[in-house]
Parts: C-alpha cells; structure tokens; sequence
C-alpha cells in the first residue's frame, strides 16, 4: 500500500496552515487511516490542536566528523571536500565547527588515511504518538540554538509509515531548506494565504518553489475579505486553482486561541474538507491519467 | 609580519569592511616592505561558514594578524586557535591607508 502525501505550506507565517492540517486529519480520522507529520520543528504546535498521547522520544542525531589526529597527515583534503566550512586547518591540526556540519559524510569519505570517524550529536527531538480516534502522530523539535532543521524533517520522513492512506505534512513557514525538504516529495501541495499583499508576495515565493519541484498544488484563502483581490486575480493567471476560502471571522481567533481544532469548532465546514480531500485526489488521478 | 585587512575595494584608498567573513576583498599587506596585493573573498558567496573559510584564507597567507571591523564567533575561534591576532578598526576609518598607519602607531584595539 502506499500512501498519499499532501503537504500544507504557505510561504508567509500566520496565514493558517497548521488549521488547515490539523482539520484535514481531524475529518480525514473519521473515515480512513491518517498519519501527521508536523514538520515545523524550530516551532511545532500541531500537537496543541490535536493533543496526541506521545509514547516514544528518540533523540534526532546528526553524524559529525571526529578527527583522530595521530592518524591524520594534515592532507587538507577533508577542509577542501566541505562544502559548508564545517572543517579548518590550522598546520597540522584539523578543527571542526559541529554547528556548520549537515553531516553529510563527505570528509570520512574522502580521508586516505581513515583518520576520520563518525559520531553522534544531538540537534533536537522526534516525537511518535497517537491522536484522536486513530492519527498517527509525528512531530520532532530543534533544539535551540541549533541551526539545521532539516535533518529532524529528513528524519521524521523517514520515520513515517507507508501503510496509512493519507499523510498530512505540516510545513513550516518561509521558502527555503526546511520547506523543500518538507514538500519535495508530496503528492499535492496546499498553500494557505491570505489576500493582503503580504500573502501575495509570499505565495508568488511558494508557487515558484513548486515550479521547481513539480507538485501539484491549490490555494487555500483564508481571512477571506481582508485585504484586496489581487490574490485571486493574480491565481487566475496560473494553473493554480482556489481550492477553498475562509472568510475573516473574529471568532475563528477567538476559538484557535483556544487550542481547539477549527473543524470541530465550526462542523460546517467538515464536509468541505472532505470535499478538498476529494478534489485532491480527482486532480491526481486525472494527472495519472494524462 | 604581514597584516589582512577586511576592504570594500582593491586599493589601499578602498574603504575599509566592517565585517570580516563576508567581506568583498582582503587587503594583504607586508610590513616589512610596504608591499600590498588585493585578494578577492571567494567565502563572501557561502551561504554558511564564510568566517571559516575566510579565516582558513587568512591562515593560509600566514598572516599574524586580521584586522577587521568586528569577527563573527566562528572566524574567532578559528583565527585565535591559529595564534592570529584581531584586531578592530571603527568607521572612523575611511581607507585602507588609514587603517594601516593606526596599526602601525598602535590604535587598533584588540578584539
């Protein structure tokens, strides 16, 4: 069996993603078998809307180069390979920066001596649970300070399981490494923005990562009614469709302050969410089908 | 001794840089001849680690000291675990010239 990914991003923060997530797994639970990743791991809080029983902590670890410097003839040729200066050498002493390592490998690869070996280093958290009547719950943190949240998302990703027919994946905000690394791989990319041009400019930022990937994607608006049209007018132009709208309403705020799912709150709009799941899936079978 | 200067430009009339990793050129400059030559800063294009690879820059031209407007906290572990001085210029400074007559009448302050 395999599972189908959307993955809910949206360029600027604050425009509504985690509602959204959060209330396609809650409608989704209802019917079919549902996995959650929150990958917003510099800050998750999917977990305060759907409240998951977490029953397994691991630790998220990258490999970090550990120079055995006997070993080491002080070549260079690790300092030459490390795309990000991770590693410096100063005569015949090689010195590391752990915070500038992604833990790629290449220096132990690349050591003709084998002077270099791999060694763990905590950067953060993985989170594994249950949530309402069956979500599998997924979520991982970054320890503050550190740079790198990538690896955590790699890292939750791989943790995931196939057998669940849908996984919901919660992006982070923004444009950039942890917001690929999220999407890269979805089936279908549903962006949240709102029609200001706040959201605009970043949504432009988002559908130009998608050109990039080549997911299918849909727009959600919400805070329908602020703002002005050029959202929708500038989506006309694209073969992005306005997949739903949620009009501005002060006791939306009020009932997310809360930590409520919002499709509890308001149970007129699960059918919609059903229907957006099912739009979803239309969209990728007619995209098999070409 | 020789002395690497963080510089907007390729002269010694260039405006010094206040940053240090990220800066476009490093002016390298010999005390004991006057000689000078203008290296462009390949580390100015990283995304990441451009203190490193400008303090490995540093280390390898066998400077003793770096003299910049500030060092961020990478380029100052790695430049001091390589014994090479700091030392701070303000924006008091407008050239390089300038920069290097305070070196050598002793008003750089220490990082």
């Amino acid at each position: 069996m395999s599972t189908i990914k959307i993955a809910i991003a949206s360029g600027k923060g604050g425009t509504g993603k985690t509602m959204i997530a959060t209330s396609l797994a809650a409608c989704l639970d209802k019917h079919i078998p549902v996995q959650f990743l929150d990958c917003d791991v510099e800050a998750p809080n999917a977990h305060l809307f759907l409240k998951p029983e977490i029953d397994s902590l691991q630790a998220a670890v990258i490999l970090i180069p550990e120079v055995d410097q006997d070993a080491c003839t002080a070549c260079g040729k690790c300092v030459e390979v490390c795309e990000f200066h991770a590693l410096a050498q100063m005569g015949d002493q090689i010195l590391l920066f752990p915070q500038l390592c992604h833990g790629c490998g290449s220096c132990q690869r690349v050591c003709p001596v084998s002077a270099i070996h791999e060694t763990p280093r905590q950067i953060g958290n993985l989170r594994f649970g249950k949530a309402r009547s069956g979500i599998r719950f997924l979520t991982g943190d970054l320890t503050i300070s550190e740079p790198m949240p990538t690896p955590i998302i790699r890292q939750l990703k791989a943790r995931s399981t196939d057998e669940c027919e849908i996984t919901i994946l919660d992006s982070p905000p923004g444009a950039s490494c942890a917001v690929v690394a999220t999407i890269h791989d979805a089936d279908f990319v549903i962006l949240v923005t709102e029609p200001t041009p706040f959201g605009l400019h970043d949504l432009k930022q988002m559908l130009g990562v998608l050109d990039q990937t080549g997911s299918p994607g849909g727009v959600i608006i919400n805070r329908d009614g602020i703002g002005d049209v050029r959202v929708e007018a500038y989506l006309a132009q694209t073969s992005y469709p306005v997949m739903m709208k949620i009009p501005y309403q002060a006791e939306i705020a009020v009932g997310l302050a809360k930590g409520e799912v919002f499709s509890d709150l308001f149970p007129q709009y699960q059918a919609k969410f059903i229907n957006l799941y099912k739009n979803i899936i239309e969209i990728l079978n007619d995209k098999e089908k070409v | 001794m020789i002395l690497l200067i963080s510089s907007k430009g390729e002269t010694l009339q260039s405006q010094p840089n206040l940053r240090f990793g990220r800066a476009p050129f490093f002016i390298e400059f010999n005390l004991s001849d006057d000689a000078w030559t203008a290296h462009r800063n390949d580390a100015v294009k990283e995304s990441s680690g451009a203190g490193v690879a400008a303090s490995q820059f540093i280390i390898n031209r066998h400077a003793s000291a770096a003299i910049s407007g500030r060092f961020g906290p990478n380029a100052q572990r790695a430049l001091s675990y390589a014994d090479i001085k700091m030392l701070t210029f303000d924006e008091t400074y407008e050239t390089i010239q300038s920069v290097i007559e305070g070196y050598k009448s002793n008003r750089l302050k220490a990082f």
